[in-house]
């Protein structure tokens, strides 16, 4: 079983969850988060003062799959996410040791 | 000069001029987090460009002379002759006193048309689109129905701007829908309220500014006035009663969301008819306004138009049952300078009040249509996609109205 944390551009997020649904994704968590990489921040300006932002607004979106999936996921998601300009973000893949469903005591893919 | 009016009509601007940032929080409190200053912005805004286009050019052309019924001359142009004199419109208080009354009243209603375009429409656009609307559209409306122009010599009864406000506004929000098209991602994703304790709030400042809206109207203090002040009292509290029953039944809970636009559908309602129309009357205006707009907004999704945050169900809607309701309803025995309704005898009342509301709609539809169309080709009214998505507080003002980090 593989975790897949996907960083990208927040107005991707619905067209990302349509079409890890249509694979058989069951569900997901989802986060705003912040941060940066090599897309520069931005500039705020309050009373004549301008203010460097660094740390762009983005969601993060996790889901763990079976091993099976991975390849259509991935391709999935950077088909979708991939708009050709810095700051597109990035997915992180993390093994997966167990899962288990708390309702009933599941464990493995089956509590997936 | 009475000084009782004028301590009166000075403390009705007051509560007028509160209105337009209640209804910036109304306004902001539906949009989402990343585009609520842009709103708040559009409808505070209106405070600085309108009073500034009253006072040049905006009064003189409402009450200015009339020339042919269809607009006021020039004669009041940088307020010209415009002093403590009172004037004929209101003989009791200086003429000064009238002008910024009637101010107030020109900068809410183009605020009131910012929820249609609301997350989307480009701020340099937006303000030209003001100064042109204003100036061809409210001016000529307002002189029409109070500074002496055809609709009101036929009879048509608008006691506080059902037509001019309301329903000019609700038309000119349809215009800007089909003009600007719909936000990005329109029925694919949802675009929820990010705070409603301030939609809320701002709900509460509207009905509080409305009593100096709709019995400020009276121009005096008198029984009109307190009629005018009670009915709309009451409109609102049934129309807020009536919204959230009838949305009860239908989705089978009562929303907060649900009460405050009841509460803001009934005070549109009322507006024309305060001041013609007993309170049972008001109370009937009120119940039927609230559910006639509940279905009004429900109406928006069935067409499938994006009018952000319904100012055609609420305001256009609202606007013209209430106008057609003063046909209805309006009584002499409330107000002897007003006309019989359908129901004290007078049928012809309410083809008048028809005819004023076919005009309204008509004249405001076209001419903002046209106004949109200008300016598309000379500025182009909205923002990119990226912009869009980055929201407007970031791409049109460099803000954020929240920060986490």
């Amino acid at each position: 079983m593989k975790k897949v944390e996907i960083i990208t551009r927040s107005f991707k997020l619905d067209e990302i969850k349509e079409n890890l649904t249509k694979l058989g994704i069951k569900g997901m968590t989802v986060t705003e988060v912040k941060g940066f990489g090599r897309q520069k921040g931005y500039k705020e300006v309050y009373r004549g003062s301008e203010y460097q932002v660094d740390f762009l607004p983005k969601i993060k979106i996790e889901i763990v799959i079976e091993d099976s999936l991975l390849e259509d996921v991935l391709k999935n998601v950077q088909d979708t996410a991939r708009t050709g300009k810095i700051g597109d973000g990035k997915i992180f893949i993390i093994p997966v040791e167990n899962v288990v469903r708390i309702r009933t005591g599941e464990t493995g893919e089956k509590a997936i | 000069m009475n000084q009782a009016d004028t301590t009166f009509i000075l403390i009705s601007t007051a509560l007028v001029l509160f209105m337009t940032p209640g209804l910036a929080l109304f306004y902001g409190g539906m949009t989402r987090t990343k585009n609520v200053l842009n709103t708040i912005m559009q409808s505070f805004v209106c405070l600085g460009v309108i009073t500034v286009i009253w006072i040049l050019w905006g009064y003189s052309l409402s009450f200015g002379k009339d020339i042919g019924g269809l607009i006021g001359g020039l004669d009041f142009i940088g307020l010209k002759q415009v002093g403590f004199q009172p004037s004929k419109y209101a003989p009791t208080i200086p003429h000064l006193a009238f002008m910024l009354f009637q101010c107030m009243f020109a900068i809410i209603t183009p605020a009131l048309i910012t929820g249609a375009f609301a997350e989307r429409m480009k701020f340099s656009a937006f303000l030209l689109f003001i100064i042109l609307w204003s100036t061809f559209v409210y001016c000529p409306l307002c002189h029409w129905v109070w500074g002496g122009g055809w609709m009101g010599k036929m009879g048509a009864l608008d006691f506080a701007g059902g037509a001019v406000v309301h329903i000019s506004s609700g038309s000119a929000a349809l215009a800007t829908v089909l003009a600007i098209g719909k936000r990005n991602g329109f029925g694919k994703r949802s675009f929820l309220p990010h705070n409603l304790p301030m939609t809320l709030t701002g709900a509460a400042i509207l009905w509080f500014g409305w009593f100096g809206f709709n019995a400020g109207s009276a121009l005096a203090i008198n029984q009109i006035a307190v009629n005018a002040f009670i009915t709309t009292h009451i409109a609102a509290a049934t129309a807020a009663l009536s919204w959230l029953l009838i949305e009860w039944r239908y989705h089978g809970k009562p929303t907060t969301l649900g009460l405050a636009s009841g509460a803001v559908a009934g005070l549109v309602a009322i507006t024309p008819a305060a001041g013609f129309v007993g309170p049972i009357s008001a109370l009937f205006i009120g119940l039927i306004a609230g559910v006639l707009c509940f279905y009004g907004v429900i109406l928006k999704s069935k067409l499938g138009y994006d009018d952000a945050l319904d100012v055609v169900g609420i305001h256009g809607l609202g606007g013209v049952w209430g106008a057609l309701a003063t046909g209805l309803f309006a009584s002499k025995i409330i107000n002897p300078n007003g006309a019989n309704g359908l129901f004290f005898g007078n049928p012809s009342q309410l083809w008048i009040q028809f005819v004023s509301i076919v005009a309204t709609c008509l004249f405001s539809f076209l001419i903002s249509y046209i106004i949109l169309k200008f300016i598309n080709a000379l500025l182009g009214l909205r923002v990119n996609n990226e912009d869009e998505e980055t929201g407007l507080d970031l791409s049109e003002h460099s803000e954020n109205a929240y920060q986490f980090i």
